[in-house]
Formats: C-alpha cells, structure tokens, sequence
C-alpha cells in the first residue's frame, strides 16, 4: 500500500487532516438541512475538501504534480463553467451528469487499484479483489445510469419507461452473472478479462435500470443515482485503504437513501417497486369513464377573480419549469401582495423533476421562501382560499389519488386544491399528466382551465391586475 | 323559446320557480321569459323585480302558453288543461308514486322532466333539487323544533341557576340530517346522530355529532347514494338503540327515507311515551308517511306531553331562500339542455343527466331509466376491502425488522472473527459513517433537497483523492487513467459547489 512509504508522523498528520475533513463533510450536510445554515453547510464542505487536497498533495508518495494540477485546472474550469452557465430549469439534468462523473472515477479508480495494487497474498488479496470488483460493479452502474437520467431529462432518451419482455428476470440474471464473476475472479486471484466482462455487463445493466424507469420517477432517480455515487466513493476508499474515502462514500451513500425514501413516502410508493422500475405500466385509463364538461376562462377573467380575492395559493409543477414561467409568477405575487392579498405558495414533494425543484426555481425569480410552504404545511388551508393558481402541474393535484381507489396513483398524498373556493388550471392542452391518468380535477365545478402556455398566461394575468 | 313561471297553486306552497337573479341567467341563454303576474310574492319576489331584471309579466292563462314552463310541483288536473302540445314542463314530479299520471302527459305530447330524478352524480350536483330542499328542511326541522321547545338548545350557567344543555337525536345522515345536526349544533345543543350506513360516520363527527355506531355488520349502501331496506336483525338492533335513546334525548329529527318505498316506522308509539314531557319529534319523513308510528302529515301532534311535527312543506315554510336555490337547480339543467345558448332545448338522451330527469319525450313514455351508479359506493367498498391487508402487512413488518437487524449484527460478530483487522477497522468507520448519514439527513427541508444534492454530489468527487494517490504511478496506463479520474471527478467537485452556492444566493427570506 500506498502508506508504506510514510513515516509515522506523516500518516498520522495525513490521517489527522483527513478526519477533519470528514467531520468538516458531516457539518455540511447537517448545515444544508436548514436555509439560515445552509450557506455555512457549503463553506464546510469546501473547506473540507481543500484540505483533503492538500493533505493528499502533501504526501510524499504522490509526485507528477504537474499533470496532477493540469488535470484539476482543467477539471475544475469545466465544472465551474457548466455550474456557472446552467439554467436553473436544468439543473436536474447537471446533478444527474455529475453523478456520472463520479461513476466513471470510481471505475477509474477501481481499475488503477486492480492493476497496481501492492503485494497481497491470502485474504488481504482476496478482499482487496472483492472490493475492487465491488467498486467498478457500482461506479460502472452509476454511470450508465447517470447518463440515461441525463438523457432523459434533457429529452435526448423518451422519458417514457423501457419495457423489454422479461425485464426484471434479465437484472436478476445480470446480477447473478456478476456474482458468478466475482467469485471467479477471486479464484483466480484476479483476471483482467473478468473484471472487464463484469464491467461490460455492468454498463448494461445501469442503462437498463434507469431507462426503464418512468420520467414521473426521475426525483428519485436522480437522488438514488446520488446515493450509488456515493457508494462508489467508498468501494473506492475500501480499495485504497483510505477512511476519508469510506466516511464521505457512506455518508453521501446513506443520505442519498433517504433522500430517495422520503420522496417515495411523498409518493406513496415502494422503494422497490420505482428501482424495479414500470410505474403506469398497468394503467388502465378509464377513458370512457364520463367526467362531464370542464369549462375554460380567459386571463383577464382570472385577474378579476385574483383582484377580489383574498387569499390566493399558487401550486407549481413541471409545466412552470418548461414554460420558464417562474419570473413572471413572482410578479403577479409581488403585484398581489402589494394589493394585501395573502398570496402562498404549495409545494408537492416530487413537483418537478428534482427534489427540491420547484423551490430552487422560485429562489431564483426571488419569491421569499418563507411563503413557500410545503404540502403538508399548506394542505388545510385550501378550503379557506379564495383562488388556487394550478401553474403546470397534474398528477401532484389529482383528486383521484384521494377519492379513487381504482386509480394508478391511488394513495399517493396530493395537494388537496379542489377544495378551495374556486381552481385556475395552467394548461397547455387536456392532456394527461405523466403517470397517464386523467385528472377528475379538471371537471369540478368549481375548476376553470385557462389553456396557453403559462408564461404567456401569467404575464397576461399581470397586465390586468390594476 | 318562451319559459313560462307561473304561480304555484297547491295548498300552502309559497316556492316559486324562478327569481329575479335565475330570470337573467335564463335570458343570457337567449330565452324569452313571461311571469305570472304574483307568481313569487308569496316568496317575497314581487312582479316589478322580475320586471326589472328583464321578465314581462303576464296573467294566468298567457303563462301557460309557453314553450317550457319551470314549476315547483307538478300541475293538477285543471292546469293540465293548459298546457299547450309539445311544451316542455320541468317540476318536482316522483314518478314512482305518479305512474298513472305519466302516460297523459305522453298522450297529450308533453314532454315531463322530473327535477327529483337528478341522479346523484358529482356533475349533476348543481342541478340536484332534492338535496338543496332536503338542507333547507334540515335547518327549518330544527327552527320547528326550537319553536316549540320550552326551553334553550344550549347550556348556561346563570345567576339564576344551571341550565343543561338540549339533547338531540338525529337519525339518518343524508343531506337534511347533516344540515340539522349543524343547524341544532351551532345552537348549542348536545347532537348525536345515527345512520345505517357506516361510512357517513366521518361526515357526522365533521358536522359536530358524535356518531351512534351499531354494532352490527350489514352492507347498507345501495349503490345509487341512497339508503336501502336492511335486515330484520338489524332493525331489531336499531330499534333497541333508539329506545335507549328516546329515554334520554329531547328532540328526535327524523330523516330516514327510502326512495320509492313508504318510509321505515322507527319510532313507536311506546317509544314516545318513554320520552320527557316537552320533549319533540320532527317527522321530515311524514310525506312518506312518517318515521314515528303516531306522525300526521302537516299536523302537530301531542302525545303524553310530546309533540310530534309531522309538516311535509318545511322547504316551502323558508319561500325565499328554497325558491333561491330551486331556481339555480332549474337554471343549471336549462344550461345542460341549451349547450349552444341559443333559447332552444334539446333532450340528447346521450347526456346521462337528460337522460334520466325525462319522463315523458315527444309522445314517448321514457320512464325509469337505465341505472346510473354512482361511482361512491364502490369506492367505500374497495377501501374497506384494502385496509386490513394493509395494517397485516404494517404489524409484519416489525419482527422482519428484528430479525434483520439480529442477522446484520451476527454477521458483523461473525465477520469480525474471520477478516483481518486492517479491513475490519475500515468496515468499522464505513457503518458508523452510514448511519451518521442516515441520522443527518432526515431533518432536511424539503425546498433544500436540490441543493443538498449538489453538495453531496461535490463532496462524493472526493474520489479525486484516490485518483490523485494514483497519479504517480509507474506505469504509464495507470496514471493516464488516474489523471483522466481526476480531471473527471474535480468537475464534479468544482461544478457541484459553485451551482449550490448559486442556488443558495437566491434563497431569501422577504426583506
């Protein structure tokens, strides 16, 4: 190993910075969990991270310096470049290529840690094999994976769930496989032809995984492509021996599960059943179920109503984010909030394609976050509203997850806007939302849909507010 | 075409069915109004208001030469007379108890929409008169009751001494029932209230009543959103209840209907006399023939000190507020009969609703009609069904849990005599790590999730330190790999900090 080389103060300053560093990680993420202490919760991660860096760059076994730094400059340029220029809509596709890089290290690692490893014999050599294979077998996964979300979101891939015949007995077989080649990779105290096999079928598998998977799933997705890169991280830190590695790995690793929990409990799905991937595979639409007549509005009519009401809550969804109606949404609130009207906002926990998506993209056209309530926060109050402003989304308001056992989305907790006084859709047609089901919303009596683009719609709504 | 509002004639109706609000909606659908000259004063609609919003006012017989004319209650013989062929008459109507009736309207060429064969659809909701009479005579039936009662609904304690609240039975849950347990509750009394139907238990507990459960186990739901006629057990069980309950309460209201069928005897005469003296029944089922043995139709009866209130026309006894919203059912279906707004009505027996309030069409006798269900009661059942598997599942879980975590830890102890200590202390450090993850988290605001995932994302590139412990290798592929690693993973470390500091900055609490 590595630290071999070192003598005994070095390994104990290396391993001093490093602790640091992992304690300076655990403050970030406990930071990131409140806004007044989130800006804090990045300053500790970089300071981390710097002085893992440095510890690293310290240590007298790593030489090369000028590729090493070419190699960050260059990095770190493009990371800051990307970081810089993204718009705030697409930030899920960013996270999801990220993740990717992460993967892709970690297969990098692996593979540089199997061809040069120091000289192991006996059960040393056959974990150090199991941990290799181990940490290419998920780092390969995370990539492929990553990049499909990324395509996915981007629209290069159809969002829509791949359905080939036999699909779960194949990831079964693929894991099985993977198995079998792992313990002859040991047996034969390393192969590079198995490791490479394994790999191959690996890349596969992580395509196959992500790619049937739904675009209505992508949230969780996305956080548990998060939680695999961190595991990743700490295959790798396990391969080399390095505790910084397998503390940052398995804090990322477990905290991108539950991540990923949370917002299937928001759902009111399984865990397994969204990795396994087909939700709406079986839906059976009541097409011809008869749901009345739903009748429309016009702007202006909606900025009637706005001007006489009250209390006013706004329930954004993906169609927000795919409009870029965010900026003049927080117009029309500044311009209702001027006039003493109550004006909230409701946000469904999987609303948008990210976690957390609908927030970000509000923060950024500036809507105080303290009017951004979450669904559970907010759930009680629509029956003392005046007027909902559905901006773009639909399943995440959809009556029938509460009122319709037969529902695909039965179950599913949803921002209960049916019952205030009167409910704007923002649409652009009466198309079904991502999970395929109609939306009973749309009929009620008290709903009136006003169809457009949202941007358009909510810019018009500005101009006839007096 | 001409609507025609003419002026109820039977004994103590004071509805009428249109007001000066309903005339302007009737005419934005491009008809011709005419109003019996007094058609609504009973109601407190006088003929100038009607003028005033576009109505011409007309005398008996030129009310009835119109195209479509809107009622209260169905025309008696002499007015039958009246009507011209191949008008259109929309009123209350039953057709189940005036199945006689039907075939001369279909004789005379008269179509007949009876406003009480709504079906109970959400989208029919606004056209369902029954339900919006069936409120008003929930809410007058606790008017009456108070009227006559000899003392408060609610409880005080004065100077002159305590007074106990009044205790009030409410049996059936249906629209009337829900209206007079909020209407008797917001008096102030104590409101207990029973139903057949098990599901309506939240409805009452919403309204304030505390619910008299059963304990008995019957299907009661119909299918169709009304109640239906249950077992002898049941009614035994039931009976037993209220006897119970007559002893100690001092209004009983009851609204306990079957549509089509003489309504279900549940108070007996025994029962009455069990009660306190100056205590009250109100009878809401007394057109049905009464839910106490001893109710008489639009009489006030005193047994043993109790009186029975056996008014049929409790909707008419508020002419105002019942004509209010009449009006607005009748309106509601002339919009689903006029979809073009052009002043014609058509009866497309495509359109459910149509389909079932048509009694008779174009000579046609087209009563009943095929069953609509509503998609409710289904809905109770299947829920009903799915519940238990769920808690069975929730109570197994526990044990799995258990026993999972007692496997983990053998197979730690397990582990920790076998590998060898260098592994075994990394192992040590990767699951305390992960559950200080798993602690960490959990806390996290849901607006902050985005963010937190970016920076969980540059913190995982700390794989960089794996690579760059790589990068001075000898040989050349490895550290071609390595460099390629860190160039790679120090995007991520890089692009994941700058973006989250990016989204940060625009998180602001209002200045």
């Amino acid at each position: 190993m590595m630290n071999d080389f070192l003598n005994v103060n070095d390994i104990s300053f290396i391993n001093g910075a490093y602790f640091l560093a992992a304690v300076l990680f655990i403050f970030s993420l406990a930071g990131l969990s409140k806004q007044e202490s989130a800006e804090n919760g990045v300053w500790y991660g970089i300071i981390g991270i710097a002085i893992a860096l440095m510890a690293t760059i310290i240590n007298p076994s790593v030489t090369s310096f000028i590729y090493l730094f070419m190699a960050m400059i260059v990095g770190g340029a493009i990371g800051a470049y990307f970081a810089l220029k993204v718009e705030m809509t697409q930030m899920p596709e960013l996270v999801a290529m990220l993740h990717s890089f992460v993967g892709l290290a970690a297969v990098a690692v692996g593979y540089n840690s199997f061809l040069e490893h120091g000289i192991l014999s006996g059960m040393l050599l056959n974990i150090h094999l199991v941990e290799v294979f181990l940490g290419v077998f998920i780092g390969a996964v995370t990539f492929t994976g990553s990049v499909v979300a990324f395509g996915k979101l981007k629209g290069l891939i159809s969002s829509s769930p791949l359905m080939l015949p036999h699909r779960h007995k194949m990831n079964l077989l693929a894991g099985i496989i993977c198995f079998v080649l792992m313990v002859h990779f040991v047996q034969q105290n390393g192969e590079l032809s198995t490791l490479i096999a394994m790999t191959i079928i690996a890349l596969i598998f992580g395509w196959h995984l992500v790619a049937s998977i739904g675009g209505a799933d992508m949230p969780v997705v996305v956080s548990m492509l998060n939680s695999y890169s961190g595991w990743a991280a700490a295959a790798a830190g396990f391969m080399l021996g390095n505790d910084l590695l397998i503390i940052t790995g398995a804090l990322v690793g477990s905290s991108g599960a539950i991540l990923s929990y949370i917002m299937c409990k928001a759902m009111n799905r399984s865990f397994i059943s969204v990795i396994a991937g087909g939700f709406g595979t079986e839906v059976s639409t009541n097409s011809n179920q008869d749901y009345g007549d739903f009748s429309e509005t016009s702007a202006d009519e909606v900025a009637h109503m706005l001007n006489n009401a009250s209390s006013v809550i706004i329930t954004p969804g993906y169609g927000m984010a795919v409009a870029q109606a965010q900026y003049p949404v927080n117009e029309m609130t500044k311009k209702l909030r001027d006039k003493g009207i109550n004006v909230r906002f409701g946000i469904h926990p999987v609303a948008g394609r990210l976690p957390g998506h609908m927030n970000v993209l509000l923060a950024e056209a500036k809507v105080p976050y303290d009017i951004v309530l979450e669904m559970d926060e907010i759930n009680d109050d629509f029956k003392n509203t005046d007027v909902v402003l559905v901006i773009g989304a639909n399943d995440t308001v959809n009556p029938a997850a509460a009122e319709d056992p037969a529902s695909p989305i039965a179950g599913m907790p949803v921002l209960e806007v049916w019952h205030a006084k009167q409910v704007i859709v923002f649409k652009r047609s009466m198309n079904t939302g991502y999970a395929g089901v109609q939306n009973p919303l749309f009929f009620k009596d008290n709903t009136n849909m006003l169809f457009g683009d949202a941007k358009d719609s909510v810019e018009d709504i500005v101009k006839g507010l007096n | 075409m001409q609507i025609g509002i003419v002026k109820e004639t039977t004994k103590n109706e004071a509805r009428v069915a249109a007001t000066p609000a309903s005339i302007e909606q009737l005419l934005k659908l491009n008809f011709s109004v005419v109003v019996e000259s007094g058609a609504g004063a009973a109601a407190s609609f006088s003929d100038n208001m009607y003028q005033a919003a576009g109505a011409t006012v007309v005398e008996t017989d030129s009310a009835w030469q119109s195209d479509l004319l809107l009622k209260v209650n169905p025309p008696n013989e002499d007015e039958m007379t009246k009507i011209p062929v191949n008008a259109t008459v929309i009123s209350f109507f039953y057709p189940a108890q005036n199945e006689s009736l039907i075939q001369t309207y279909a004789d005379k060429h008269i179509n007949l929409l009876a406003m009480d064969a709504v079906p109970r659809i959400s989208r029919a909701q606004s056209m369902d008169a029954l339900s919006s009479m069936a409120n008003i005579a929930g809410y007058r039936a606790v008017v009456e009751a108070s009227h006559i009662f000899g003392s408060f609904f609610t409880g005080q304690i004065t100077a002159a001494g305590k007074v106990p609240p009044a205790k009030v039975l409410i049996i059936g849950a249906g629209v009337a029932g829900l209206s007079a347990i909020g209407t008797a509750g917001s008096l102030g009394a104590i409101v207990r209230a029973f139903d057949t139907r098990p599901e309506v238990k939240e409805q009452i507990e919403s309204m304030g009543a505390e619910f008299l459960m059963l304990e008995f186990e019957e299907e009661a739901g119909s299918g169709d959103g009304y109640a239906k006629v249950m077992s002898d057990a049941f009614i035994q069980a039931e009976m037993a209840l209220f006897a119970e309950q007559a002893k100690d309460v001092d209004i009983i209201i009851t609204t306990a209907m079957i549509p089509g069928k003489p309504a279900p005897k549940l108070i007996t005469e025994a029962m009455v006399r069990s009660m306190k003296r100056g205590s009250i029944i109100v009878d809401l089922a007394a057109l049905g023939g009464g839910n106490c043995e001893l109710t008489q139709k639009d009489k006030v009866v005193n047994v043993d000190g109790v009186s029975i209130i056996g008014y049929s026309d409790l909707p008419s006894r508020l002419p105002t507020q019942s004509s209010h919203l009449y009006a607005n059912n009748l309106v509601n279906l002339v919009k689903l009969l006029c979809p073009k707004k052009n002043g014609k009505i058509d009866l497309n027996f495509n359109d459910e609703v149509i389909r079932s309030v048509t009694i008779t069409k174009q000579g046609e006798v087209t009563w009943p009609p095929p069953p609509v269900k509503v998609s409710a009661a289904t809905k109770v059942k299947s829920v009903e069904q799915k519940a238990p598997i769920k808690e069975t599942v929730k109570k197994d879980k526990s044990p799995i849990k258990v026993v999972a975590m007692s496997i983990a830890a053998a197979s730690f102890v397990w582990l920790s005599t076998v590998a060898p200590a260098a592994f075994m202390q990394h192992f040590s450090v990767f699951i305390l790590a992960c559950i200080v993850g798993y602690y960490v988290v959990w806390n996290v605001t849901q607006a902050l999730h985005t963010p937190l995932m970016s920076v969980t994302n540059a913190i995982s590139g700390i794989i960089v330190v794996g690579a760059m412990l790589q990068v001075s290798s000898s040989n050349p592929l490895v550290m071609g790999i390595a460099i390629f690693a860190v160039l790679i993973a120090f995007i991520n470390v890089v692009g994941g900090f700058v973006v989250t500091k990016r989204m940060l900055k625009m998180f602001r609490k209002e200045e």
